[in-house]
């Protein structure tokens, strides 16, 4: 049972991230992109999570804390590149 | 007994995480502007991505004992997604981008 719901929920997240994929190529503003960028990111950092239960093994935690952070720092570099015109002034 | 029991709420917690993932992506794609957007994911993802991190707790304490360490990326996501958020709403607003409200005014 929990094989099944694993796969319905990794379908559901791979239609979300063709969402946030549609949206990050259309975004009519650079705001939007970044927008979409950090919902990628934050969904991709799940799917991992999903894809560890999958296989049963626990260490495929770090990859998604790596993914996280990362996809926090970009977000803010471009924010930031946004706002200022440059990321550390 | 026990461990179709913590299967069970595993499943209903990741059906949970993955339909509020879904439904902040449907805002992100369907909504009109860019301050109506950022509603959507920063709102549910985190959420999602808490639900789902919490069933990977539960499934994994049930196998292997006690482990906590996915509440660091949950901690992490929980404390990053309001900055980010409210970075990108200043940036919209310093952009002057087009709001369903009309123009924003001068910060």
């Amino acid at each position: 049972m929990l094989n099944a719901v694993v796969l319905i929920a990794l379908t559901m997240l791979s239609v979300a991230l063709l969402l946030n994929a549609w949206r990050l190529f259309r975004g009519p503003d650079a705001t939007d992109r970044i927008l979409a960028l950090d919902t990628l990111y934050i969904n991709a950092a799940a799917v991992i999570v999903l894809y560890g239960i999958h296989t049963g093994r626990s260490d495929f935690f770090e990859a998604a804390l790596l993914i996280a952070l990362l996809g926090f720092v970009s977000t803010m570099a471009l924010a930031k590149f946004l706002l200022r015109g440059d990321i550390i002034e | 007994m026990m461990l179709h029991l913590v299967n069970l709420l595993t499943a209903i917690l990741l059906l949970l995480g993955a339909g509020f993932a879904l439904v902040g992506s449907i805002g992100l794609a369907r909504l009109p502007d860019i301050f109506t957007r950022l509603h959507g994911p920063t709102k549910a993802s985190t959420l999602g991505v808490g639900a789902i991190l919490l069933a990977s707790i539960l499934f994994f304490s049930a196998r292997e004992g006690l482990t906590l360490h996915e509440f660091l990326v949950s901690l992490f996501l929980f404390l990053s997604a309001p900055v980010s958020a409210h970075l990108i709403a200043r940036a919209a607003i310093h952009r002057r981008c087009k709001s369903i409200c009309g123009a924003p005014e001068d910060p």
